[in-house]
């Protein structure tokens, strides 16, 4: 008997609050305003950063601004990615609900990201390369990263039980994780045309700062953004999932 | 500023129709990431409480 004491105890105790769905949606509630006033003051000031005051680029000129939306987008895309399929594993592992629904609002997010990188790298592309589209390693296995948030959300729509669909599309999130390395090293790995990564953790940015710190403000402010959206998505499915209980039930008669 | 005019600023170099097209896109998927929940959760709460008055009609 203690020894399953133990066991149990080995997680800290918010590991466990976060577990409760009601928890969680109070705990989101008071943590929205400060991430949406953080990602409109990041998005808006890099945005004129980007536009007015980065300088162009020597050799693509002003079509070069186009990378302040594509880089954030791709890089949000993949840790969107990463955070669905580990909130699946975590829902298939200890049966948490809160991380299946976590994993269930990662996806439109994250297919709605995967969809405008590629968007604005097609923009991009038709006046760097000359194409809109080409079948090179990097721009496709962006195709498939978006194709598997796709994936993932017919699932959800087709399979009717919450808990099933939970678990298969955590399945198929853990499946497509493989993508996510090939995505990093497609540049490296394939001839393409593709440039490779302007942030990297072990050296200095190719770009002068006057370029590259916009650029971090409007990839941090994605991720405020994203996680404000992420929030958002949650706090509605919780109240979905929850509608028969007495705090939903309250919540709703208290409006 | 890297812009002398507002025209050269939306001309952007030539490049006016590339860049304001990927930063329209762009607004667009965000706002839409925002609205989407938010317009869910008024449904769901609308649709909650048609039902608990309904059945507060019934009893």
């Amino acid at each position: 008997m203690a020894k399953t004491k133990t066991d149990k105890n080995w997680m800290p105790r918010w590991f466990y609050q976060l577990a409760s769905p009601r928890w969680c949606y109070e705990i989101t509630g008071k943590l929205l305003p400060a991430f949406s006033v953080l990602a409109l003051v990041l998005l808006l000031g890099g945005t004129v950063w980007a536009l007015l005051f980065a300088p162009a680029d020597y050799q693509q000129g002003n079509s070069f601004r186009i990378i302040y939306i594509h880089v954030p987008s791709a890089i949000l895309a993949q840790s969107c990615y990463m955070m669905m399929a580990l909130a699946g594993a975590i829902g298939l592992i200890w049966k948490m609900k809160v991380a299946d629904m976590v994993a269930k609002a990662c996806a439109p997010l994250g297919a709605s990201l995967a969809l405008l990188a590629l968007a604005t790298g097609a923009i991009w592309g038709k006046p760097t390369w000359g194409s809109w589209w080409v079948w090179d390693a990097r721009l496709t296995s962006m195709l498939i990263l978006l194709f598997l948030y796709l994936g993932v959300m017919a699932l959800h729509s087709a399979i009717e039980n919450d808990t099933t669909a939970a678990q298969s599309t955590a399945v198929l999130a853990l499946v497509g994780l493989v993508n996510i390395p090939i995505i990093k090293y497609s540049v490296e790995w394939w001839n393409t045309l593709h440039q490779p990564a302007t942030f990297k953790l072990t050296e200095k940015p190719a770009m002068p700062p006057e370029m590259w710190l916009p650029l971090l403000v409007m990839v941090v402010g994605f991720y405020c953004f994203f996680a404000v959206s992420l929030m958002l998505r949650l706090r509605h499915e919780i109240l979905r999932r929850e509608r028969r209980s007495s705090w939903v039930q309250a919540l709703v008669e208290s409006r | 500023m890297k812009f002398e005019s507002m025209a050269d600023f939306i001309g952007m170099g030539g490049h006016g129709l590339y860049v304001w097209l990927a930063y329209g896109i762009a607004l667009v998927i965000l706002l839409l990431n925002v609205v989407q929940p938010l317009r869910q959760t008024r449904q769901l709460l609308n649709q909650q409480a048609r039902r608990v008055r309904r059945e507060k009609g019934l009893s």
